[in-house]
């Protein structure tokens, strides 16, 4: 397995698209902390870059590259090597070549322009956390999406609306909820529908940095323990670990029993 | 020679007159061994000097003009029997004493030291530990509370009492004390003219300064920080707040300053820093917000409704949650050349004021005031969408609240 991960994260690293990529981050971090010259501001901004951004880039490449080295991976079928560690050695060649493109690409800027004396030093590693963390997670849901459906249009159009599904409908749909229901006690609810979201997860996890002063101001016993206590930045990281478990458990599972 | 003979007249008096007065010592060698008994020896203008020790004593009263020191902050224990030192005459100055243990009544309010009906008093470089009310000033006037200590160990609000409190006491200075574990660290009841300068009131259970049917007051300089609420004003005309801190004061019925029934205040030059909401508003009108500063506040303005013709004008709002929130579709308040960190215009003949106005209510913060769990969605792109949408045609929020004129640079 360490082997293909070190071939797929090589053969991206010399792609051009991981250096689009990284050169994508560094600009971005640069203008924005060129235009701002304030970085609490930037990492507002970048939050919601980070948010919307990722998941859907995570996605695409992952799809992507799946069908891209098809062939490779089939030539590699034919050979004496476990299924398994193919197909995970392949997903985390991607996931952790884009997590680098992103930690690096949005970590220089910020270093040059002094993160390491400023205070929002914490803020900012939790963006960059969570930024991996959903790389991990969308690249998972795009692999198993990809062998789900030998179709690339189909499969495509599919990783496309999990992220459109995930990153705006589905706040849609809570948002409506809440609304529809706003007579009866929606706390735990409303955390609960957090949880199966991982770009909700992401968002509350840097809300409990960015907007603590605000989320104090809503009078509920179960929202006051879970955002004023470290509850929630504990649930909130377990419910991201088990958004990365479940859809890399589903690859190992699905490629054992696949056929090509 | 006539100059020089009013000179010398002068040299006299201001020599001579402060030296009427002897000076009576109390310490466990000396003829007075308790205060007390120094306050019943000295006569008017005398000066009762306590030296260092422990004096168990309470209920101490001065009924004479006197100048109370103590040398090296002399320990006045109460042992919790009652209050400790009243004074009923004018021209009184307590000084440099440390009190500690003040009873606990629900029937009294016992305090450390209290004035009654007395003029032109000096309270300073106290320290006041384990107490119940610390300074109470009643029916006073023209006097002056300077550079205390108050040290309180509340716990609960109902069974603790307030570092400084004025009822009826008109024209007094309190100036440069700090004020902490408290229930109110200042209160003010029916007090007129006072000025509250340079105090710092922190981790208080209810308010860091409280003003209740109190008119034409001043307080500039003060720091509240962590306390229940940091400034609460209620039923009262005329209050000048002026470059204040207030800092940190979460919770969900907790504010930076709350505003009630309040009519023609003036508050100038403040910073608002980190509080779950900056200012409450509620029935306050003609109130001029002027130079201050919001910074990462969850809602750096609530505005609760019958709030008229009020203005702000060059504040910085910057990286609040929300910067401000309505609960009704009527405006009359007019908001002018504010800087607004969250403002996406552009200004194209640089005057330094951005070409489109900017709506500083959210539809957000309408949803939010409505259904108050909607906040787990607060940033959310599916949020940045409606807000969007509601900014280019205003339905649920008052489509008059606009900022016409935005700054496009922080205002200095």
């Amino acid at each position: 397995m360490l082997k293909i991960l070190k071939y797929s994260f090589y053969d991206l690293i010399r792609s051009r698209w991981s250096y689009v990529y990284l050169l994508f981050y560094l600009l971005l971090g640069f203008v924005l902390l060129f235009l701002n010259n304030d970085l609490s501001k930037a990492v507002i901004t970048l939050m919601n870059v980070i948010i919307i951004l990722v998941p859907l880039i995570g996605t695409i490449f992952g799809v992507m590259y799946y069908y891209n080295s098809k062939e490779f991976t089939e030539l590699l079928l034919a050979q004496p090597i476990k299924r398994s560690s193919i197909f995970i050695g392949q997903y985390l060649g991607v996931a952790l070549s884009l997590s680098m493109s992103l930690i690096i690409g949005l970590g220089l800027p910020f270093v040059f322009y002094g993160l390491f004396q400023s205070n929002t030093i914490w803020e900012f590693s939790l963006l960059l956390i969570t930024g991996t963390f959903l790389t991990l997670i969308f690249t998972a849901l795009a692999f198993n999406i990809a062998l789900y459906n030998q179709n690339k249009i189909k499969g495509f159009s599919y990783a496309i609306l999990l992220w459109l599904f995930l990153a705006v409908i589905y706040d849609g749909l809570f948002l409506m909820s809440l609304i529809i229901f706003e007579s009866y006690p929606l706390d735990k609810f409303s955390i609960g529908a957090t949880l199966f979201n991982p770009i909700d997860l992401s968002r509350i996890l840097i809300l409990l940095k960015l907007d603590i002063s605000a989320l104090m101001g809503y009078t509920g016993a179960v929202f006051q323990k879970f955002f004023g206590t470290n509850q929630g930045v504990v649930l909130a990281i377990v419910a991201l670990l088990i958004w990365v478990f479940l859809p890399t458990y589903n690859i190992h599972r699905k490629s054992k029993k696949k056929d090509f | 020679m006539f100059l020089a003979r009013n000179l010398l007249c002068i040299l006299f008096f201001s020599v001579v007159v402060p030296l009427r007065g002897q000076v009576i010592e109390v310490c466990s060698s000396c003829k007075a061994k308790t205060i007390k008994k120094g306050i019943a020896l000295a006569s008017e203008l005398d000066t009762v000097l306590v030296k260092k020790g422990i004096y168990k004593e309470y209920n101490l009263v001065i009924d004479k003009p006197l100048t109370l020191i103590g040398e090296n902050y002399p320990t006045v224990d109460g042992e919790r029997k009652g209050e400790i030192i009243k004074v009923k005459s004018d021209n009184v100055t307590v000084d440099g004493l440390f009190i500690i243990n003040v009873g606990t009544s629900y029937t009294e309010d016992y305090a450390a030291v209290r004035v009654i009906k007395s003029k032109n008093f000096l309270i300073q470089n106290l320290v006041l530990e384990k107490l119940f009310f610390g300074i109470y000033l009643e029916k006073s006037r023209d006097g002056r509370v300077f550079h205390n200590k108050i040290i309180g160990d509340a716990i609960e609000e109902y069974n603790s009492g307030n570092g400084i409190q004025l009822w009826y006491s008109h024209n007094v200075v309190v100036e440069n004390n700090i004020i902490t574990h408290v229930r109110d660290g200042i209160y003010l009841e029916f007090a007129n003219d006072c000025t509250i300068k340079s105090n710092i009131s922190s981790d208080n259970l209810r308010y860091g300064l409280h003003f209740m049917f109190s008119n034409d007051d001043l307080y500039q300089d003060n720091l509240f920080e962590n306390n229940g609420a940091g400034v609460a004003v209620m039923f009262s005309k005329r209050i000048k707040m002026y470059k204040n801190t207030f800092k940190e004061n979460w919770g969900t019925a907790s504010y930076g300053l709350l505003l009630k029934e309040i009519n023609d205040a003036e508050i100038r030059g403040n910073i608002f820093k980190e509080n779950t909401v900056g200012i409450s508003i509620e029935g306050s009108n003609r109130i001029v917000y002027e130079k201050n500063n919001f910074i990462k506040n969850g809602w750096a303005i609530k505005v609760r409704g019958a709030c008229y013709t009020n203005t702000y004008v060059n504040n910085n709002f910057l990286y609040n949650s929300f910067d401000i929130s309505y609960n009704s579709k009527l405006n009359d308040n007019t908001f002018d050349q504010n800087y607004w960190s969250g403002y996406t215009g552009y200004d194209l003949n640089k005057d330094g004021i951005g070409d489109v106005p900017y709506r500083p209510v959210k539809l957000f913060s309408y949803i939010v005031n409505r259904t108050p769990e909607t906040i787990i969605l607060m940033r959310s792109l599916f949020i940045d969408i409606i807000d969007f949408s509601e900014k280019v045609s205003p339905v649920f929020t008052p489509d008059n609240l606009l900022d016409n004129y935005p700054l496009m640079k922080k205002h200095l």
